[in-house]
């Protein structure tokens, strides 16, 4: 049975190499690939921001591309995987043919490390010595409850892994919140690069491109020369 | 008013005191080991819930049941259906008594109604009994934490506040701080002819108010008086005794970490004949100050809280900014539902959306409040009050999102334009909308390809 990838928009569009690592991974662990070139945005940045009509126009869209699928849905990123497999169901309670279908692709959707670790793929060892600390996004943990997973496939795969104080404190991006308040956001973001800065690590790794996108312009604006990689490119051997 | 936004700079501007993340991240690390050696933690969580879920589901009847448990032993019971209507009532009584003098455990539901500024008005003086209330009070400031009022000081400012105000020798020592405070309030509890509590929780059954302190001050408060005025809000009940004890066992465990608070007192009523202690009189004045409304709202599972301050301390925002620029009441992750709900979203509609939606706030909470969908629930309630540039932009890019076609080709033009606007992956000019981001971050730029189109080559 093939597998179906749900990218994400940000992916599409910010970060198509984790994409790109997400297929290699997945192709190496022997699942063919297929993926729905119809889909779009899961719609999570209306839910979140109280935008429920936006939100329920691009989840319905999305149930229509992955429902005509079969197989596992995958996605690389915590908090659209949170969205497709909880918030769905929840946004279209009142929407008998969607919910079903929500319910439906919901239970086919998995996060990438949590089905990665399922399969118990024994991981190929990755290349290079680089220091790495795991972030853990707040929508992969706390709604999905994935943390052993990712770290679990990194110290498989050799990485050199060391733990992160602090690991599941927000980053403070939360999408509109770090437009709406980008003051605390912003300390919030300081705090946590403080932390990764503390850990000595040379690569912070995270299941979740929004909360990395964020870290790695703070680390940016600091000039830092610490990198920031989604956990599949690690695992695909893209640590530079 | 000023904006949440304008409350957090201006602090920023004058520095949020260090005490506050270290205070929250101490109760929170204290609330963690409480709960890796108290194996029933999760159990415990799970029966607090239907216990608090089924009061709220029908409070009509349990309020009644309370109200003639109390009437049953001598107790007065006044339904306040405002703060004016439960001020009105204790400055009155206070007034027919004679009262010049008002002993108070800390209470947030009085400093909701804002009781001592009504007490004072009439000229009756209010003293604040808990230690940290009563710095808070004599710095003329608002508690920054539900259950530790002055998180925002550490105990050099304490020591400089007493020394000023109560013109005692300056010391930073927490042993002399707390001597200083007990030797001026002593003369006040044996003087006060009121003392005033909140109440924890309350027990339908048998009219009994509980009362959860660390110093003693509400058992003092509360007997050594000739009347004692427990103020409540609408929501504080459980059925039994057999659920107050559940509810215990999880207060002062996510709170402060303690299996039990120092002083757990259980109030039944005036002093009856026989008895050598206690007031003679025993009022309890329930308020519903926007409850009811709450209650029939979408979000009536905020009423489910315990005011425990878990949530406070769990969460990033709140440690970032401590209590006051929420400019409520109730700070933190409950205020953020709290205070629309009983207030109006029409004022309030910016604390829902000042939350990044972590979730820290409900992995902590005892009763297992789903505090992030309470504000998303709120957000979708207010999104009138988004800038008009965030709402016409989600709403263009869900109506492009339905449009797989037209979604390729926007992106592929995002993409393929963006390499004018970046340099290194990184977008040169920041757009208006992110201006806030400039402070302390880039933006990252479109990649020049999407992935969608990498896809489509690679098949090809």
């Amino acid at each position: 049975m093939p597998v179906q990838l749900f990218v994400t928009c940000l992916v599409n569009s910010l970060y198509p190499d984790v994409g790109k690592a997400t297929v290699a991974l997945l192709e190496r662990a022997g699942h063919e690939v297929e993926f729905p070139v119809d889909q779009t945005c899961c719609g999570q940045p209306s839910f979140n921001g109280g935008f429920a009509a936006e939100a329920k126009q691009q989840a319905r869209q999305t149930l229509d591309v992955l429902d005509a699928t079969e197989g596992p849905i995958v996605v690389p990123s915590g908090s659209c995987a949170a969205m497709i497999i909880h918030h769905n169901p929840e946004l279209l309670h009142d929407d008998p043919d969607y919910l079903a279908k929500a319910e439906r692709v919901a239970a086919r959707t998995h996060e990438l490390t949590q089905f990665l670790a399922a399969d118990g793929d024994p991981g190929t060892p990755v290349a290079g010595a680089a220091t790495t600390t795991y972030h853990a996004s707040c929508h992969a943990l706390r709604w999905l409850g994935v943390l052993e997973e990712p770290k679990r496939l990194l110290d498989d795969a050799g990485v050199d892994r060391i733990e992160l104080a602090g690991e599941d404190e927000c980053c403070g991006f939360g999408g509109l919140f770090s437009i709406k308040a980008p003051e605390v956001s912003g300390a919030m973001m300081n705090t946590k690069i403080d932390q990764i800065e503390a850990s000595g690590a040379e690569v912070v790794v995270g299941v979740d491109v929004s909360c990395l996108l964020h870290i790695a312009g703070g680390l940016r604006r600091r000039g830092s020369t610490i990198r920031v990689r989604h956990v599949a490119e690690m695992l695909a051997g893209d640590a530079e | 008013m000023t904006t949440f936004r304008n409350r957090v700079q201006d602090a920023f501007a004058t520095g949020v005191p260090i005490a506050i993340d270290r205070g929250a991240r101490g109760h929170y690390d204290k609330r963690v080991k409480a709960a890796a050696v108290f194996p029933q933690m999760e159990d415990m969580r799970d029966r607090a819930r239907v216990i608090r879920a089924e009061v709220i589901a029908s409070l009509d009847e349990v309020l009644a049941e309370f109200a003639d448990a109390v009437a049953a032993r001598g107790g007065k019971v006044f339904f306040a259906a405002d703060a004016a209507e439960a001020n009105d009532y204790i400055v009155n009584l206070a007034r027919a008594e004679g009262v010049s003098r008002a002993v108070k455990v800390k209470s947030m539901v009085t400093e909701e109604i804002e009781l001592n500024a009504a007490l004072e008005a009439a000229g009756i003086e209010a003293v604040e009994t808990d230690l940290g209330e009563f710095i808070v009070q004599l710095a003329g400031e608002k508690p920054s934490h539900i259950i530790a009022p002055v998180l925002h000081k550490d105990r050099y400012a304490v020591g400089e506040l007493l020394a000023e105000q109560l013109g005692v020798p300056y010391t930073d020592d927490p042993t002399e701080l707390n001597d200083i405070a007990r030797k001026h309030l002593r003369s006040r509890f044996l003087s006060a002819e009121m003392g005033i509590s909140g109440v924890n929780m309350a027990v339908a059954e048998d009219g009994a108010v509980a009362l959860v302190t660390n110093e003693g001050n509400g058992r003092l408060c509360t007997t050594a008086p000739q009347i004692h005025v427990a103020v409540m809000g609408m929501e504080r009940l459980v059925r039994t005794r057999d659920d107050l004890a559940v509810i215990l066992e999880v207060l002062a465990r996510s709170a402060t970490g303690q299996g039990l608070s120092v002083y757990t007192n259980i109030v039944t009523g005036p002093r009856r004949s026989g008895e050598p202690d206690g007031p003679d009189q025993f009022h309890v004045v329930i308020v519903d100050n926007g409850r009811s409304a709450t209650l029939g709202s979408r979000v009536a599972e905020i009423l489910y809280c315990i005011r425990c301050g878990a949530c406070l301390n769990a969460c990033p925002v709140y440690r970032h900014v401590g209590g006051h620029p929420y400019a409520t009441t109730y700070p933190g992750p409950i205020g953020k539902v709290l205070t629309p709900s009983l207030y109006g979203l029409e004022e309030w509609h910016e604390l829902p959306a000042t939350s990044s939606l972590c979730g820290a706030c409900q992995e902590v909470c005892p009763v297992r409040i789903d505090i992030p969908k309470l504000l998303v629930e709120l957000r979708q309630q207010s999104t009138g009050h988004m800038p008009r540039s965030i709402r016409v932009g989600l709403a263009g890019f869900a109506w492009v999102s339905t449009r797989p076609r037209l979604y390729r080709t926007l992106t592929r033009f995002v993409a393929f334009f963006g390499r004018w606007w970046s340099k290194d992956g990184w977008l040169r000019h920041v757009p208006f909308l992110l201006r806030g981001w400039r402070i302390d971050r880039d933006v990252p730029a479109p990649a020049p390809e999407t992935f969608n189109d990498w896809w489509r080559k690679r098949g090809a």
